[in-house]
């Protein structure tokens, strides 16, 4: 239980820092690299909630390939300056008071909405249906009750289309 | 024990950060960084409301990894655009690319 | 009787065929098809008249009336628009005077039309108009007969304008088209409220005229149309009244007729002498049983009207220079002979077959087949002189007579025969409507028989100054005319012999009458006698006036009435009447201000909102800076006022 806690609060200082620091750093590579940060912390969110497999996507997939392929894209692009590069003051100052009252609304949402949970992290329970690497294979290609074949073929050509994309854009000509 | 008015406060703050990322920097880069982490914002939210208020089901979850498919792929293909610009232009920088406009 | 249908079929056919080829095919092969066809039909025509007139009589002495073929073409409800061919008599005798003159035509144009550009056009077109007026003719009923009749309408318009690089041919097709188009909308109008009323456009009642106090109108239900008011049958029948006095060139209708001849004289022959511009009495002799129960009071409408065209016509054309004006105002007078004619028939009035008074449909009907024959005769005589002199201005001829022969022989012929002189057919027609109208009242009967003098002295005018009188010896030397080629003199020697024999040889009114029954022609002697005195007499005039070398009598005339000569040469200026109303009155002060109200209110309100939107766009483009972050901006403010909105 308190090492489960611990745990989530470590993480959510990793994250909510990463988080800013990711917008706030001026080196772009920076950047990337706390978004890095970011999203390993999110896997071990996940880890937490016992959504491993989500959690192995998330590190294999963002952490492994995505960001990956922003650093070569960085890598790739930059000219002069490989500042992440900031615009002048007003629309800073701008951009922060809407963000903020952004995170205000949300939490007021947040914190005044009644939340019925039925299952705590960290509570073994009954109740919770454990989503294993079987039930995710089963359910992807299934069509009945909670089945996803239909949003996976549809996926499956969008990764398609966005590889015929991606080669055609940015070959050289 | 862990509230979920936590996670939804941290899910809150990665949100916004996004948000503030991406009015303010000037790298498009930068800008599809902030994208990403708006959308891990989102994808924190689907797992834990899925994991906490209905833990029968797994929409959340798989609407989760369904996010994360699309945004790998989103992320492919505006980095090919950027790179190609970067080409035409030798500058990624979002306030210059106004040449689409009107 | 089913080879009918092929009569208006092969021409259709043909026209099908000559026009999709047009010139793909040569000048002679195009005129030996549409010759050759139109022979066929000519045969099967009178084979069909054989057939149908030696069949016998029905019981009480009549043809009985076929339909061999009816279609329903358009089901609406009761009422139904249907397709067929009916034979009775007045449609099989129009079958023969159409199939003949227009093979006369077909043939006489190989002459005629020899080296045109566009000839196989024109032998399609000819197609076309004899399949729409064979069309019409036989049409059993009201919508098949006005569908055809537009049809002739187009193929008249097309023929007009035949040479369209002319810009007087143009404007005569337009006006012909559009002055009997607006005629035509009022016979529409007829038909709709006739087959409103009566829910039926069928034809059914047109045989047989009457019958021995028995009404034949049973097939046709007029009960609704009385029930709703007495006038309502007599205005669907004046309604369509108009749309045959705008195809018969009725007055006030009659200015398209005169510059209809602009076309090739071969189809003012066919089309704008024998038959098409017939249809208008073919259309009240169909609808005369209906004139005759319903509106008997209203036939006077078609009689004054027909007395008054036929002297003003007859007016006009002493004084016009233009062979073929005079020709075609000889036709606006003979037509309205016609109408006359149908118009004092009033058999329901009479108990009596024999009596004078229903003499009139038949004498209509007879003047229309004698007209037709003898006035194709003269067309195409006209038409071999313009060939000869290459001009239709009666100054350029004169003396022709030593050149042409033949046309000189048939013309007079025909001459004669339109004057009313025995034993020419025009005598025998003529004289039946002179009865005819004699009986109805003698005002009217003693003035056509004065129009009938001015049709001889006109006639003669034109005859003497055209093959007598002064030789234009300075342009016929330049050019010296010579007799047509034989395709043209022989349709000439055809119809002049018909025009020779068909008045005594064939008793007409035993195929024609208004009864149905036989009816033996017989001469009132009296007003034959008359008719033939004063023809003769007007004949004699004209002889002492023009057939000299010098025209002293008719110069002094000109002379004494310059008025009356320039008023007469310019039609009573009915062109510049209508020129009037139509520029000054409808265009200046009805159409001027549409248009303006159409280029301004209504064209400005939509340029006001083309411009309103240019110019809204042009101040919010900037809205759309491209500035993606700034798009991000004004959708997350948005996103939190909307927030704010739903929170408070």
């Amino acid at each position: 239980m308190e090492s489960q806690n611990i745990m989530f609060v470590v993480l959510a200082v990793i994250v909510a820092l990463g988080s800013l620091m990711t917008v706030m750093s001026k080196s772009i590579v920076r950047a990337a690299t706390y978004l890095l940060v970011v999203l390993l912390g999110t896997a071990g969110l996940y880890f937490l909630m016992g959504y491993t497999f989500l959690g192995s996507v998330q590190t294999m997939v963002y952490a492994g390939g995505v960001i990956v392929l922003y650093v070569f894209a960085i890598l790739l692009t930059r000219g002069q300056t490989d500042k992440a590069g900031k615009t002048n003051g007003a629309v800073t100052s701008w951009g922060l008071l809407l963000a903020l009252a952004g995170v205000v609304g949300t939490l007021a949402v947040v914190c005044t909405a009644t939340w019925h949970v039925v299952a705590e992290i960290g509570k073994p329970s009954e109740t919770t249906n454990s989503i294993t690497m079987d039930t995710v294979g089963h359910n992807m290609i299934s069509t009945e009750h909670l089945g996803y074949v239909l949003p996976f073929e549809a996926v499956s050509v969008l990764l398609l289309a966005c590889i015929v994309a991606g080669i055609v854009i940015a070959r050289k000509r | 024990m862990i509230q979920i008015e936590y996670i939804l406060v941290l899910s809150a703050i990665m949100m916004f950060a996004g948000v503030f990322g991406f009015m303010t920097r000037k790298s498009t880069l930068a800008i599809l960084l902030s994208i990403e982490l708006m959308l891990n914002a989102a994808n924190i939210n689907f797992a834990v409301f899925n994991r906490m208020l209905y833990p029968q089901g797994h929409e959340g979850y798989f609407f989760a990894i369904f996010t994360i498919a699309i945004a790998a792929a989103e992320s492919a293909i505006a980095i090919a655009i950027m790179i190609n610009i970067y080409r035409q232009l030798k500058n990624i920088d979002v306030d210059e690319l106004t040449k689409m406009k009107w | 009787m089913e080879h009918t249908l092929l009569i208006l079929l092969l021409p259709f056919l043909s026209f099908l065929f000559l026009g999709l080829m047009d010139s793909k095919l040569s000048h002679r092969v195009s005129g030996l098809i549409g010759t050759t066809v139109l022979g066929v039909v000519a045969a099967l025509s009178y084979y069909t008249a054989w057939q149908y007139f030696t069949a016998d009589r029905l019981a009480d002495g009549t043809f009985a009336t076929l339909v061999p073929y009816n279609a329903t073409w358009l089901p609406l409800g009761a009422l139904h628009f249907d397709m067929g061919i009916m034979l009775d008599p007045i449609s099989v005798m129009m079958l023969i005077v159409i199939s003949t003159v227009s093979l006369m035509v077909h043939i006489y144009s190989f002459g005629y039309m020899h080296g045109e550009r566009g000839f196989q056009r024109y032998y399609a077109f000819l197609s076309l108009f004899t399949m729409s007026m064979l069309g019409l003719v036989v049409a059993t009923n009201i919508f098949q007969m006005y569908l055809f009749w537009e049809l002739v309408g187009v193929s008249s318009y097309l023929l007009i304008g035949f040479y369209y690089t002319m810009p007087a041919a143009i404007a005569a097709s337009k006006k012909a088209f559009i002055v009997t188009r607006f005629a035509d909308m009022f016979f529409l109008v007829g038909i709709l409220i006739f087959g409103y009323y009566t829910s039926s456009f069928s034809f059914d009642f047109a045989h047989p005229v009457y019958a021995d106090g028995v009404t034949p109108f049973a097939s046709v239900d007029t009960a609704k149309a009385v029930a709703a008011g007495g006038f309502i049958l007599p205005t669907a029948l004046v309604l369509m009244f108009i749309g045959g006095a705008g195809k018969s060139a009725m007055f006030p209708l009659h200015i398209w007729l005169p510059d209809a001849m602009e076309g090739p004289t071969p189809v003012s022959a066919l089309i704008h002498a024998a038959t098409m511009v017939v249809a208008g009495v073919y259309q009240i002799a169909r609808m005369f049983p209906m004139w005759i129960a319903y509106a008997p009071e209203q036939m006077s409408i078609v009689v004054w009207i027909g007395v008054f065209t036929a002297f003003y016509a007859a007016a006009v054309a002493c004084a016009q220079s233009d062979i073929k004006r005079v020709l075609a105002f000889s036709t606006i007078s003979q037509i309205a002979f016609m109408m006359v004619a149908l118009g004092v028939c009033m058999p329901g009035h009479e108990a009596l077959i024999d009596n004078h008074a229903s003499l009139g449909y038949m004498a209509s009907m007879f003047h229309l087949f004698t007209h037709a024959m003898f006035k194709a005769c003269l067309f195409l005589g006209a038409g071999c002189i313009i060939h000869a002199v290459h001009s239709n201005e009666m100054s350029t001829m004169g003396g022709l007579r030593k050149y042409m022969p033949i046309t000189h022989i048939t013309f007079l012929i025909s001459c004669l025969a339109i004057a009313g002189i025995p034993p020419f057919s025009g005598f025998f027609s003529k004289d039946e409507i002179l009865t005819a109208c004699m009986h109805y009242s003698p005002i009217c009967g003693w003035i056509m028989t004065g129009v009938a003098a001015m049709t001889a002295f006109y006639m003669f005018r034109l005859y003497y100054g055209i093959f007598w009188g002064t030789e234009n010896k300075a342009l016929h030397a330049a050019h010296t005319p010579h007799e047509a080629p034989w395709t043209m003199t022989l349709p000439l020697i055809i119809l002049s012999l018909i025009t020779i024999t068909c008045g005594w040889a064939v008793n007409f009114g035993s195929f024609v009458s208004a009864s149905g029954a036989d009816y033996q022609i017989h001469l009132d002697p009296s007003i034959a006698t008359t008719s033939v005195v004063i023809a003769v007499a007007a004949i004699l005039v004209a002889t002492w006036m023009y057939a000299r070398e010098s025209q002293p009598v008719a110069v002094d005339l000109k002379e004494k009435f310059p008025r009356l000569h320039r008023w007469a040469y310019k039609r009573f200026y009915m062109d510049e009447v209508y020129q009037y109303i139509t520029h000054r009155i409808i265009f200046a002060h009805i159409s001027t201000p549409i248009a303006w109200f159409d280029r301004h209110v209504i064209d400005g309100f939509f340029d006001f909102l083309a411009w309103g939107t240019h110019k809204l766009s042009e101040k919010i483009r900037g809205l759309q800076s491209g500035n993606v972050q700034w798009y991000a901006f004004v959708f997350l403010l948005g996103t939190i006022l909307l927030y704010i909105i739903m929170v408070l």
